[in-house]
């Protein structure tokens, strides 16, 4: 039974979010301090060095860490204001029950009670229905230790086949598309190489506001004479600086990339010796993008052709080039394909494998590198392998001693587990760290699915709207109250050290799922005393995988200020750069084009939807924002989603800037202010998606997956816009309303 | 170069060209010691509207400041290091002459106080050689701090530490980027690149895509 067990108000008024805007005590509380510790923000894949201060066993602010080499001090706001997270009144500090007698919608019940319930409820519907009827969905804020635990407590423990994670909407595509091309899932550089390029191209990164620090590597190429390409529907803060804008629209990144290949081939900007060593399938590729002219692209992408040739000029006559993309081409339903369409250009023009030289995506999430990586994914295993590898699972059931046959075969991916839960084919569902209520695609229909659940249990910090539908909340650690590593956007393993220790009743999230491991009868398997020891045991079972942390110890990560992966042994210096040499990891070894043809997205506009929407972050928020929605700073820097229009599309609709519009699609609406800006394309409008309920994004976009990564097409619905009458205040009375100090 | 100034002295640099708005200053600027909860930064856009630049605004800390010689309390001191300091409590009369008057718009009277502050370059930091708060955190480091040295061996541009607002001159501690020395004209406009007046292409001849 997991409907709403009070109306989401009153769920609110008792749950949050809540504001907190000052450290514990006050801002007079002074600073004599107990002690620092440094560890790393845990908003985004940079993983930032920070210093957290702590007193009175709670964390009361921060100081830049200068000692680590990746962020040398540098912050976004949400790190500056991470540590308002802790002591937070909405933080949950002992397990609750469903209870909708209760004023609160929840009791709070015993640790015993809550996992006994739990597991009695998972043995029950596994009976029932069989084993796979019971779900867990798991996310890459989490550290590599607990990513491999919940990979080897759901197989093991839960013994279902469907367990899948967040990073499901987010590197998923990337991650596809690099395991088919050049067999490893990785960044191919570290971010030092940034500087080294003679130029940068940004395709569907928002890297001001997603990625902020990587804009000093950026800025640090141009220094030595850079140019810089960025390929987005908005004139984005980095954008603004650009050499070359290409303002494309929105799902037609393919189209562009094929006229850029296009442009390469036809006046021979090849690296020809490089094609022939190193690789293979150039002329599939070629003869696919053969009719790919910027003539033609110019009319799919609605970018000028004359711009279109000028990159494929820079790009393809720099000595050196990186090429980093994200979300903007790969939250589609040819994300896959978009992908594969960036890295033909590095391949074709032998950027791979040398300093300044790279194709790479820009990982979103915390740990988004390393929690793809240790097998919470459906498909994988530990060490990026293969769940219907027999070899792959031989090893992998050699290291957890099991037999072969306990370890379930792949599951459904995360968009496809919420539809079985909807079709009733999921019955029950474990969850932690992920918040589908606001970050899947088609809010209503998510909503719908987690309504028809018998039992769902979550382990959560603060009750997300996801967790407002549970049966059972175990209060979990945050990300300073445990330790372990996590996997940085460079492929570089990082410490993350505990603070404090779980307030109240809360619980580190590892120990929480070893203890109902041991109540499901399966304690066997997991003897764990420590962190470490998961990390250790995770090294051996990564060992021999693409990903291999074999040679990578606790204590090298902190002496060395983190190891790039591979690393197979302990003598081993760790792989900065992937590719050096042309040697891919493959099985031929050579690296593979991929013919991509441009084909429309799952949705067109039409004379009933005549707009484009597309959607992405703000600074000042991370995803579905259970943590940033809860700090004050960050609410007031950017406090609802607006939507971004460009002054002819405004004039069109009659609208003015500050405006409220009803923007509607085919799967729902959503009522909110207009920002006239002329940043963005007029035929596209731009929504953040961080917020829950009537203000969701997510309302108006659509469950459409690529075939092969599963993403949902987040970047591209057709919607129709009408004005509803006038707002609280233009764009620039809002930001100087923000500006200034927090009360 | 000033000729006073030291070749290892740390200079405070400030490039709005490179702003991207996010806030990481204005945020960590509150989290000073000297002045927890507020921030002294200011951050507008420049035309959201029409763009994304952002343009942030630290103290210049003039050599002869403007908002020191309005004063009408003789409040607003200038250290030995020529750091203009927050109006003195005990003198302030909270009559925002300073605010009014500083050609860079720096000071900000804090009504619940009734007294002037604004940035001083977080002395309590320097003064123990770390980098002030917004400058360390900054991630596109249009907010730098270092030796004239090391600013010349990372990035392009001269500094300009000189200032031309209409028949006022001003001299500043806090230095910026231009591309050619001499005072900097702050009421001279300058032209962007081409593309960023019509983003778009919006206004190039007919092409098959054009969104217009």
């Amino acid at each position: 039974m997991a409907t709403l067990p009070l109306a989401e108000e009153e769920l609110v008024a008792r749950f949050g979010p809540h504001l907190n805007r000052q450290p514990p005590g006050g801002w007079n509380a002074g600073l004599d301090i107990d002690r620092e510790v440094p560890t790393h923000c845990c908003f985004c894949g940079q993983q930032c060095g920070i210093v957290l201060k702590v007193k009175d066993e709670r964390v009361v602010g921060f100081e830049p860490r200068y000692d680590f080499p990746f962020n040398e001090g540098k912050l976004c706001p949400k790190g500056v204001k991470r540590y308002l997270q802790g002591s937070h009144p909405d933080r949950l500090l002992a397990p609750l029950e469903r209870d909708p007698a209760d004023p609160a919608g929840f009791r709070q019940i015993s640790w015993e009670t809550a996992l006994e319930r739990t597991a009695a409820e998972i043995r029950r519907i596994q009976a029932a229905y069989g084993p796979n009827a019971f779900a867990m969905l798991s996310g890459v804020s989490l550290t590599n230790e607990k990513s491999y635990l919940v990979g080897k407590f759901a197989r093991l423990a839960l013994g279902t086949a469907n367990l899948d994670y967040n990073g499901r909407l987010c590197m998923v595509s990337a991650g596809a598309a690099n395991k088919k091309a050049l067999g490893i899932d990785r960044a191919s550089n570290p971010w030092s190489d940034i500087r080294l390029a003679d130029v940068v191209f940004i395709a569907g990164a928002n890297v001001a506001e997603c990625a902020p620090i990587t804009t000093s590597y950026v800025w640090q190429a141009r220094d030595r004479g850079a140019k810089l390409i960025v390929a987005d529907p908005r004139v984005t803060p980095l954008a603004r600086t650009a050499d070359v804008f290409l303002g494309l629209r929105p799902g037609t990144d393919s189209a562009l990339m094929g006229a850029i290949l296009n442009v390469l081939i036809a006046r021979d900007w090849l690296d020809h010796a490089f094609i022939a060593a190193h690789t293979e399938d150039f002329e599939e590729a070629a003869r696919a993008v053969a009719d790919h002219t910027p003539q033609w692209a110019a009319g799919v992408c609605g970018v000028p052709a004359a711009r279109i040739e000028q990159a494929a000029e820079l790009w393809g006559t720099s000595r050196t080039g990186m090429l980093l993309h994200a979300r903007g081409i790969e939250h589609h339903t040819k994300g896959v394909e978009n992908v594969l369409s960036c890295i033909n250009l590095g391949l074709a023009t032998g950027k791979y494998g040398k300093p300044g030289c790279g194709v790479t995506t820009i990982t979103g999430q915390g740990n988004g590198q390393g929690g793809r990586e240790q097998g919470h994914k459906c498909d994988q295993l530990p060490g990026n392998r293969d769940i219907t590898n027999p070899e792959h699972r031989a090893h992998v059931a050699s290291v957890w001693g099991c037999d072969e046959s306990e370890i379930p075969g792949k599951g459904l991916t995360a968009q496809e587990i919420v539809n079985a839960i909807h079709a009733g084919e999921i019955k029950g569902l474990l969850s932690i760290c992920f918040n589908p209520a606001v970050s899947l695609p088609d809010t209503s229909f998510t909503a719908a699915a987690l309504d028809k659940l018998e039992f769902y249990a979550v382990i959560e910090f603060f009750l997300s709207e996801t967790a407002q539908h549970a049966d059972v909340v175990l209060p979990g650690s945050l990300h300073e109250e445990d330790e372990g590593t996590s996997t940085t956007v460079e492929g570089r393993v990082v410490k993350i050290n505990a603070a404090i220790k779980p307030p109240g009743e809360a619980r580190l999230d590892w120990q929480i799922l070893v203890d109902l491991a041991h109540r499901l009868g399966r304690g066997q398997y997991f003897p764990y005393g420590s962190t470490e020891e998961i990390f250790t045991e995770l090294r051996r079972a990564s060992h021999g995988g693409t990903a291999d942390y074999g040679g990578i110890t606790w204590q090298r990560v902190v002496d060395e200020q983190g190891v790039f992966w591979p690393c197979p042994s302990e003598g081993h210096p760790g792989t900065e750069r992937l590719y050096e040499g042309g040697r891919f990891y493959t099985p031929s070894g050579r690296a593979k084009f991929h013919p991509v043809r441009w084909r429309p997205p799952a949705e067109e506009i039409d004379d009933a939807y005549p707009i484009w929407l597309t959607t992405g972050r703000v600074v000042s928020q991370y995803l579905s924002g259970t943590q940033t929605r809860r700090i004050g700073p960050l609410v007031e820097q950017y406090p609802e989603p607006l939507c971004e229009m460009h002054p002819q599309l405004a004039a069109r609709l009659g609208v003015a800037d500050g405006d409220l519009v009803r923007v509607r699609s085919r799967r729902g609406e959503i009522t909110l202010p207009a920002a006239v800006v002329a940043t963005i394309r007029p035929d596209t409008v731009f929504i953040p998606y961080h917020w829950p309920g009537r203000q969701a994004a997510n309302q108006l976009t659509q469950r459409a997956l690529d075939p092969i990564s599963k993403i949902p097409e987040y970047k591209v619905s057709a919607v129709a816009i009408e004005r509803l009458g006038p707002g609280r205040g233009t764009t620039d009375a809002r930001d100087m309303s923000l500006e200034g100090t927090p009360a | 170069m000033s000729p006073l100034a030291r070749r290892d002295e740390k200079v405070f640099v400030i490039d709005q060209s490179r702003c991207i708005g996010c806030k990481a200053c204005v945020q960590a600027c509150a989290e000073c010691g000297t002045h927890r909860g507020h921030s002294m930064i200011h951050l507008e856009f420049a035309d959201r509207g029409a763009s994304t630049q952002t343009v942030p605004m630290v103290c210049m800390h003039c050599a002869d400041p403007t908002c020191a010689e309005v004063c009408p309390a003789d409040a607003i001191k200038q250290n030995e290091d020529g750091i203009v300091q927050s109006a003195l409590k005990p003198r302030c009369i909270a009559c925002a002459s300073c605010v009014l008057a500083c050609p860079f718009g720096v000071p900000k009277l804090m009504v619940e106080m009734n007294q002037m502050m604004k940035c001083d370059m977080c002395y309590d930091r320097t003064s123990l050689d770390l980098a002030p708060m917004c400058a360390s955190v900054c991630p596109s480091q249009a907010l730098w701090f270092g030796t004239r040295e090391e600013f010349a061996d990372a990035r392009p541009g001269v500094l300009i530490d000189e200032f031309l607002f209409g028949r006022q001159s001003v001299r500043t501690k806090v230095l910026t980027v231009a591309r050619e020395d001499g005072p900097l004209d702050v009421a001279s406009g300058r032209t962007a690149r081409a593309w960023q007046d019509d983003p778009f292409g919006l206004e190039e001849s007919a092409w098959p895509g054009n969104a217009r």
